[in-house]
């Protein structure tokens, strides 16, 4: 370890001889460990899945969500320390109510993430704080349509039609790639971020987890919610057997 | 009317003595030392609203058999002048409470982002719960006492409808700039506290049975014809909601038959010679 970062790394205001920043990049490996989220946005609406790893068996089912609202058509989940998460959320809120107040509409995705870009920067330039150890995803559907954004540590944030974060980050992006965006419904696209969830899952090695869906654009009435019980169900029974029975065939 | 609260229903002469003959208007002055602390040159010109500009006349509410139904009319007077005839008076907060607004139209929107803001908040919280027509009346008059509280009132009268969900407990109360309160079978603002409350109560309380909802647009309509008769700051087009255990509807705007032909006989008021 002694020889990692080698006195460079004790502060977010201090750049390594060869330019980097190992603050923020440290805070990248947060995200690295933890539990997968991807998201999907597809004609109609952006799905958003989580792999809620469990920390304790006595966790109460569906308790301590990791997908989160903030506003009525946004919705946002992150990958890495869980409580940088929530404070992420607190902000989002406020900056999105900020915007209504001033404007009289909802946000734009594209200026929320702008905002929380702009705000997990300055956690980067001052020796007193540490970054946040969590990517983003950030979706929403409004007059422009279904968008999605991914916001990094470093206050880096990108636009996808798809994309991963988290541990299964390769895995699932390599998934993604094969799936047809234009032609997906959202009630399809659910089934795939349930299959891929549970793909990236690997019984024997990780900790035993839960699934976690929302979507915003039709079929939500234009509201982020996580989906619906019975459709909960059918999408995390089809991610489970499609994954087992993929695992059988290597 | 003073601030000083010794003073109130006192006679003017003796509202600046007190019973020794002190002058008290320089004591227990409400917020004085708020007011020394936020006053800066601008202080002396603060007007807090005195008067609504831009007005809605009466809503009307009733309980029916399934639910609550709410009137009002679409116009937005400015003084005598109607002004906007295409004003929806009537919001839905949420899916199960319509609140009908009286009064000044701005504090009117101004309360309609409030109660939006309010309603987002807690659908982030994301716990499963709503809120319904109670929580948003007790919210409302809280929010209306609090203003009048700081003598800078909402300029408006409130009619809040609405039907629980989960209980199906139905709600038509009414909140005012001042922070009055009550809930009632049926409700009228303004104008229609005095011209539409005793139809309704014979229409609506005298019955036996609530009314259906056949009949209970009837009674409203039946309302809002002699209110558009008698209120010169009505209009002939009119909203109503329907609020049942079911979810909330706002009907598009509509009108109703009058009969004008009594008013050439009318003699003593207007042009005519004899």
């Amino acid at each position: 370890m002694s020889s990692i970062g080698t006195g460079y790394d004790l502060s977010a205001s201090t750049y390594s001889p060869d330019g980097r920043i190992f603050q923020i990049e440290y805070a990248n490996k947060a995200v690295e460990n933890a539990g997968t989220v991807i998201g999907i946005r597809v004609k109609d609406g952006v799905i958003l899945a989580a792999q809620k790893l469990l920390d304790s068996k006595l966790l109460v089912p569906g308790t301590a969500k990791r997908i989160l609202t903030a506003d009525m058509h946004i919705g946002l989940a992150s990958a890495g320390l869980r409580a940088d998460g929530k404070h992420l959320q607190t902000r989002a809120r406020e900056e999105c109510k900020n915007y209504r107040d001033n404007y009289m509409s909802p946000i734009p995705l594209k200026q929320l993430s702008d905002r929380l870009g702009s705000y997990l920067n300055a956690y980067t330039l001052y020796s007193s704080v540490r970054p946040f150890g969590i990517s983003t995803l950030i979706s929403s559907y409004d007059k422009n349509g279904p968008q999605l954004y991914a916001i990094e540590p470093s206050g880096l944030y990108w636009g996808y039609q798809a994309t991963a974060v988290g541990k299964g980050k390769q895995l699932a992006q390599t998934e993604l790639e094969k799936l047809n965006f234009d032609e997906l419904s959202m009630h399809q696209a659910v089934f795939e971020a349930a299959r891929i969830i549970h793909l990236i899952h690997d019984p024997t090695k990780d900790k035993g987890f839960e699934l976690e869906i929302s979507w915003v654009g039709k079929d939500s009435q234009y509201k982020h919610a996580h989906v619906p019980a019975q459709l909960y169900d059918e999408a995390n029974e089809f991610g489970r057997t499609q994954a087992e029975s993929g695992r059988m065939q290597e | 009317m003073t601030a000083n609260f010794t003073s109130w229903g006192r006679p003017f002469t003796d509202a600046k003595m007190d019973m020794y003959g002190g002058d008290i208007t320089q004591r227990y002055q409400l917020g004085a030392q708020q007011l020394a602390a936020t006053s800066d040159n601008f202080t002396e010109g603060v007007q807090k609203t005195q008067q609504p500009i831009v007005t809605g006349t009466s809503v009307i509410g009733l309980k029916y058999k399934d639910g609550i139904m709410l009137a009002a009319d679409n116009l937005a007077s400015y003084g005598s002048l109607a002004r906007f005839k295409d004003i929806q008076r009537l919001y839905g907060v949420g899916d199960n409470t319509v609140i009908g607004a009286a009064g000044d139209m701005s504090d009117f929107q101004h309360v309609q982002h409030e109660l939006e803001s309010l309603f987002i908040d807690e659908y982030c919280n994301d716990d499963g719960h709503t809120l319904g027509p109670a929580q948003i009346y007790e919210y409302l008059s809280t929010l209306m006492y609090h203003r009048r509280s700081q003598l800078n009132p909402l300029w408006n009268a409130f009619v809040v409808g609405g039907v629980d969900p989960k209980s199906g407990e139905s709600t038509l109360a009414y909140v005012d700039l001042l922070g009055t309160t009550y809930s009632a079978k049926t409700i009228g603002t303004g104008y229609a506290s005095m011209i539409a409350i005793p139809l309704l109560r014979r229409l609506v309380e005298d019955r036996e049975e609530p009314p259906n909802e056949e009949e209970a647009l009837e009674i409203i309509k039946t309302c809002m014809k002699v209110l558009f008769y008698r209120d010169a700051r009505s209009l002939n087009k009119f909203q109503v909601a329907k609020i049942t255990k079911s979810g909330a509807d706002i009907s598009p705007s509509m009108s109703v038959e009058t009969e004008w032909g009594f008013a050439e006989g009318i003699r003593g008021y207007g042009a005519q010679t004899q």
